[in-house]
């Protein structure tokens, strides 16, 4: 008798559980929508990447300057930096274009080096291209003026 | 000329003429043949390396799907510039046969540099021939294009760059050894 009790309880407070989960999982709206999980998801808009001369006025001081052009024909790998084709200590004069920060030059003990410390190397990792897209969650950040 | 000599005059100028036609035709197939990148990437080399990097880039896949064959980069297309690179290529059929200089990705990676290197000397010394068979910078309009690419040009032209001084790596990847940011035409920062 007690076991039967035990178990219908456990059975009610399972039911309890899964019956709130149910009515949680209706409240939330993820980003995905009304999706099916187990299905494609939705073909990403095709956007074109932005090409702005004078480049992109900053949000905050130490903010990575965003990239103003494509960047689909510029590799990076452990043998090259296609972006240094440009952005090198030798070459942004002639092409116009910012040099490398100061700050790329920095071992992680602030000892200077002659090229581009390891940790900067890959400049995809905090430099992004911009594409004109409407902000998937509205906001009201406003940049530091 | 009794009738006998004229019949031998007239069946040698027969046969040569045939022969003239089997050999010329053959001579001109092979040429067609061996400028095919079927031919190219039938050596496990060519298949292996640049052409699976070639199908990256623009020269193979592009917005209006016209594309690059090897021959149409690396072989001229005037008579006697191809006669030339063909009888050139007869070092890369024995390095294939007989020494086996690439013929594992890590031996390829050891010799990229200096391969490329060739391919840049000589685009540098035909004045970027073969690109120009389709890139003619006389028919570029550089009102639609990117400013810095228009800006670029107007430079090549006015200072005598030619297309490989810019635009190495382009098709396949860049060789170890190879900085993009120590190389700039004319030379870095003075000019």
């Amino acid at each position: 008798m007690k076991k039967i009790i035990q178990i219908s309880l456990a059975a009610f407070g399972l039911l309890l559980i899964t019956g709130n989960t149910v009515t949680a999982k209706e409240d939330i709206a993820s980003l995905r929508g009304t999706t099916d999980l187990s299905g494609p998801s939705l073909k990403a808009v095709k956007q074109k990447v932005i090409s702005q001369e004078g480049g992109f006025e900053r949000s905050y001081k130490q903010q990575p300057p965003m990239v103003p052009h494509k960047v689909d024909k510029y590799k990076i790998t452990l043998k090259n930096n296609g972006c240094m084709k440009c952005h090198s200590k030798k070459n942004y004069k002639k092409e116009k274009s910012p040099m490398v920060g100061e700050s790329h030059f920095l071992s992680r003990d602030g000892k200077k080096l002659q090229k581009v410390s390891s940790r900067r190397y890959f400049c995809d990792q905090c430099h992004a291209i911009q594409i004109d897209a409407k902000p998937l969650v509205k906001n009201e950040f406003d940049g530091l003026k | 000329m009794t009738s006998g000599q004229k019949k031998g005059t007239f069946s040698v100028l027969i046969i040569g003429i045939i022969l003239g036609i089997i050999l010329w035709g053959s001579f001109n197939w092979a040429m067609a043949i061996t400028n095919t990148e079927e031919f190219c990437i039938s050596c496990h080399e060519m298949r292996d390396t640049p052409f699976e990097e070639l199908q990256d880039t623009i020269h193979y896949t592009n917005r209006t799907g016209v594309r690059a064959t090897c021959p149409d980069c690396h072989v001229p297309k005037e008579w006697i510039h191809k006669v030339v690179r063909k009888i050139q290529a007869s070092r890369e059929l024995y390095h294939h046969f007989i020494t086996g200089d690439i013929d594992t990705p890590e031996k390829y990676e050891a010799k990229r540099l200096h391969l490329a290197q060739n391919v840049w000397r000589t685009m540098k010394n035909t004045d970027s021939r073969e690109c120009r068979n389709c890139h003619d910078i006389e028919s570029m309009d550089f009102e639609r294009q990117e400013t810095r690419s228009a800006d670029r040009h107007e430079e090549a032209i006015d200072k005598g760059y030619t297309c490989i001084d810019c635009h190495k790596g382009i098709a396949h990847a860049l060789p170890e050894g190879y900085d993009p940011g120590e190389d700039a035409p004319g030379g870095g920062n003075e000019g």
